[in-house]
């Protein structure tokens, strides 16, 4: 039996649908993210897991209980918030402590707790500083101090990060990353930002609309991207429209005069393609194989060479490493090829 | 405790008090105007419309509304040229003169509405009041100009007891106000003046309408003020109902007087505040 | 920001001596040593400060508002407070309505209000009694309690409260540890903001008061109609400077102009 396990999950608010059916299990220890563009429905589910919005349908349960039937203030998770949430007229100290009078810690047990959880995000010695004397940084570690103190079973992240100036962000992920590791908490993390979702957890899953669109590690996600939604929401990512045809053996994706062999249970038609820029090769033999277009703009951005070439099937990025070798030019004439497992098929625009 | 049946339960103290304390007891006045009154018998509890027709029919009492509205119509101009001025006068000061300053214009609202009257008594009485003595000693004048129990002088105390307000209310409506907008029609080339009438008023003016607002109506149902510098001839609505409830002791028809005034200025007031937002819909975005 | 201009300054100074004017005079006219109402006055005197000892129906009725304040703000403030969170944070059907309702007595003339009272207590059998003209200082001082708490509470960052619930803080602890500490200044300005309001209320007081039951403003009021003179002045610098001294404590604990303008004003 995995550790968290939500089934069914529905809410909506009205006529708007926010979950629609979500299906997840979060093994212990393990570090999930929920990635996803607002409105997404993220936040809700998380907001669920935490108790304070209602399901409409759905089970959540943890350990094997069943959480939805538990109050919130009863549930043993921690939650970081967006904002952080400080109680802004408790000391530092004050606010690491509150879960834990809530508990009824004895004193002694309780001032330890909170020296040890200050120590851990490296705030020891602003113990008695009032929230409004602290800066975002140091707010944000003061939650998930708080947070952590009280030893939840599972720790909710609420885009914790998203007020951090980008420089800070990118220190915090790695002391957060390093702090939950050595905790081995078990987290769920709410991100819209994907490079954060990738840096920080073991798996994700992508959201949208509602739904789950795939969950995986963030090499499974990036690589093989399940949906066009999924590809186009990780990194960079080209859509081109092509046709599926039948033929002996199988089916292929067709482009004009170019052909990629498909798996055989694509449903023959029309249909998109995504396409990642870094997958996308030159062809240098003059065999006349490969997507005919014109180089449109070069830019040169030193660990890679960025390109733009307009093809009949549209406009497509292209990212070349710079290994020193002769690139072509702007205006010139080019022939594109790909794996065909690199690309992800979708539904026709 | 669910959370449907929470806000009820939290609103039940207060709302039970309301219901005993404003709602009967108004709805039992406006059932009393409906009542006759003798001298004799005092309130007989039987339905006519004699108070009524009274209130709308005999010119003195509908002389005396007519009065109430027309200085509460002057008083809301006079608050409105010459609040509306100061507002942006102090809006543009710097630090500490800003604070110090609308503080000390909207102190007085705190302070009782009786001693400021009597300060305007003490300004306007006859002969010995400062202003009339100031003018004779400095030969501006020749007789003293009479401000006690005058429309002029009850005009003048009132304005200065309700402008506060209507400071306040342009103050705040300023505060709204990107002080780069009135810059950037100055550096397109308009003239001061120019710039204040065609950019800063129309933001302004809806906050302007909101305190104008506030003013008439407390200008209307005021009664301290008309009732110490307008003395007992000159009446307006709240001096009036006073007279009747507890002068001349004909409840119904005090209650009449009261119960217009409230439908008058209920009205005015809702009427006045949807023409605003629908008017100015786009700034109260 | 442009500055203010000579004529803008002329005028500001003009527009100030106008809104002092009848403070300052009830102040200076309180300390003539004549007998009788004069002015200018060209000595000072104690005189009349002293001469309120002699008149103990206005200290009578000024403990009288004292306890009247005291009282109906306290009530108002703690209804408010539940009255303030169930608007503030729950869509129900019939809040707009029952806000309106409570803030209400704004919108009534305080005339239509005293004359309902009076009758209405009348029959109920409240009619010349200290406990009626408490009930009706509530309702008058509610809507400007209620504002003030209301603004406390709809300003708070609800997150704060769900970081408690979910460190374990049951209803009440997160009310009594988080909430009204949160709301603490919005309250005590409420209160003080009521107790003031009540003070000087006269329009209502006046038809419910009897003898019996006499506040300070409705006492000067009385006797003002019947004649001016010095005593009145004595009375009235007094409450102007009891007054002045509660603003300054007001404007030291919480900022008198985010009282007035109802909410944190920059000054820039």
């Amino acid at each position: 039996m995995s550790f968290l396990s939500i089934s069914g999950l529905r809410k909506s608010f009205g006529q708007h649908v926010a979950v629609a059916g979500l299906d997840l299990t979060v093994a212990r220890g393990e570090f999930m993210a929920l990635l996803g563009p607002s409105g997404c429905g993220k936040t809700t589910t998380l907001q669920m897991i935490a108790g304070f919005v209602p399901p409409d349908r759905g089970t959540i349960t943890l350990e094997g209980e069943d959480l939805v039937r538990v109050k919130p203030n009863r549930r043993g998770l921690g939650l970081v918030f967006q904002s952080y949430a400080l109680f802004p007229h408790m000391t530092a100290a004050g606010n690491v402590a509150f879960g834990l009078e809530m508990q009824r810690l004895p004193r002694a047990e309780c001032d330890k707790r909170v020296a040890d959880m200050l120590a851990l995000v490296g705030l020891a010695t602003f113990a008695e500083r009032f929230p409004r004397q602290l800066s975002g940084g140091q707010q944000q570690r003061v939650a998930l101090a708080r947070a952590l103190a009280i030893r939840p079973r599972v720790l909710l992240l609420d885009e914790p990060l998203s007020n951090l100036d980008a420089k800070l962000r990118e220190e915090m992920q790695i002391e957060l990353r390093q702090i939950l590791r050595s905790l081995g908490a078990t987290t769920i993390l709410v991100t819209h930002d994907q490079a954060e979702a990738m840096a920080l957890s073991d798996r994700i899953a992508v959201m949208n609309a509602g739904r789950i669109e795939q969950v995986g590690t963030p090499t499974q996600v990036y690589e093989r991207p399940a949906t066009p939604f999924v590809a186009g929401f990780l990194g960079k990512t080209n859509v081109l429209a092509v046709e599926v045809r039948a033929e002996a053996g199988g089916t292929a994706a067709v482009i004009g005069d170019t052909r990629w062999p498909l798996p055989a249970r694509i449903v023959p038609g029309r249909a998109s393609a995504s396409i990642r820029p870094e997958k996308i090769s030159f062809v240098l033999d003059g065999a006349g194989a490969g997507l005919a277009g014109t180089v449109r703009t070069r830019v040169f951005q030193g660990v890679h060479w960025l390109y733009q070439i307009d093809t009949p099937a549209g406009a497509l990025i292209v990212i070349k490493q710079n290994v020193g070798d002769m690139m072509p030019g702007e205006g010139a004439p080019v022939r594109l090829t790909w794996r065909a497992e690199d690309m992800t098929l979708g539904p026709a625009k | 405790m669910t959370p449907r049946v929470l806000p009820y339960l939290l609103s039940a103290p207060a709302l039970l008090l309301f219901v005993g304390v404003v709602l009967i007891p108004i709805a039992m006045t406006v059932v009393l105007s409906f009542n006759d009154w003798s001298m004799t018998r005092g309130i007989i509890p039987e339905f006519t419309l004699k108070n009524w027709q009274e209130v709308f029919g005999d010119a003195y009492f509908y002389g005396i509304f007519f009065r109430t509205l027309r200085l509460a119509l002057i008083v809301t101009l006079i608050t409105a040229v010459f609040g509306a001025p100061e507002a942006y006068v102090l809006n543009r000061m710097r630090r500490p003169w800003k604070g110090l300053f609308l503080l000390i214009v909207l102190a007085p609202l705190l302070i009782s509405v009786v001693a400021r009257t009597l300060g305007w008594a003490l300004l306007f009485g006859g002969q010995t009041g400062l202003i009339n003595k100031s003018l004779l000693a400095l030969g501006v004048i020749a007789t003293p100009i009479p401000f006690m129990f005058t429309e002029t002088g009850v005009i003048i105390a009132l304005s200065h007891v309700l402008i506060p307000f209507m400071v306040l209310a342009v103050w705040t409506a300023l505060q709204q106000l990107d002080p780069q907008v009135e810059n950037a029609a100055r550096s397109l080339g308009a003239a001061p003046a120019l710039a204040l009438y065609r950019v800063v008023l129309p933001q302004v003016m809806p906050g302007l309408l909101s305190g104008a607002i506030i003013v008439f109506a407390l200008a209307a149902s005021a009664f301290a003020t008309p009732a110490i510098i307008g003395g007992r001839r000159l009446k307006v609505a709240s001096t009036l109902a006073y007279d009747e409830f507890l002068n001349t002791l004909n409840w119904p028809l005090g209650g009449t007087v009261a119960t217009l005034l409230l439908i008058a200025l209920v009205a005015i007031i809702v009427g006045a505040n949807r023409l605003i937002e629908r008017r100015y819909a786009q700034v109260f975005q | 920001m442009t500055r203010n201009g000579p004529l803008a300054l002329a005028y500001h100074t003009v527009f100030i001596a106008f809104i002092l004017a009848p403070i300052l005079i009830v102040c200076w006219v309180a300390f003539t040593p004549l007998g009788y109402l004069s002015i200018p006055i060209d000595a000072f005197s104690l005189r009349w400060f002293r001469a309120i000892a002699d008149y103990p129906e206005f200290i009578t009725a000024f403990w009288s508002s004292i306890a009247l304040a005291a009282l109906s703000s306290t009530v108002a403030i703690a209804l408010s407070v539940p009255a303030a969170l169930a608007v503030a944070r729950h869509r129900f059907p019939g809040r707009e309505a029952i806000t309106a309702l409570f803030l209400s007595p704004l919108m009534i003339p305080p005339v239509v209000l005293g004359v309902a009272l009076l009758r209405f207590f009348t029959q109920v059998g409240l009619g010349g009694t200290f406990a009626g003209l408490v009930l009706g200082h509530i309702v008058i001082v509610f809507p400007f309690a209620l504002r003030l708490v209301l603004a406390a509470a709809a300003g708070m960052d609800r997150s704060i409260e769900h970081a408690a619930i979910s460190l374990g803080a049951s209803d009440a602890a997160v009310f009594r540890r988080v909430t009204l500490p949160l709301i603490l200044p919005g309250v005590a300005s409420g209160w003080l903001l009521a107790f003031i309001t009540s003070f000087d209320e006269v329009t209502m007081t006046v038809f419910v008061a009897t003898p019996a039951t006499m506040t300070l403003p409705v006492r000067m009021f009385l006797y003002i109609q019947d004649n001016i003179d010095p005593l009145v002045t004595s009375v009235s610098a007094v409450v102007i400077v009891l007054t002045a001294i509660l603003m300054l404590l007001i404007e030291w604990l919480y900022g008198l102009e985010r009282l007035l303008v109802g909410r944190h004003a920059e000054t820039t």
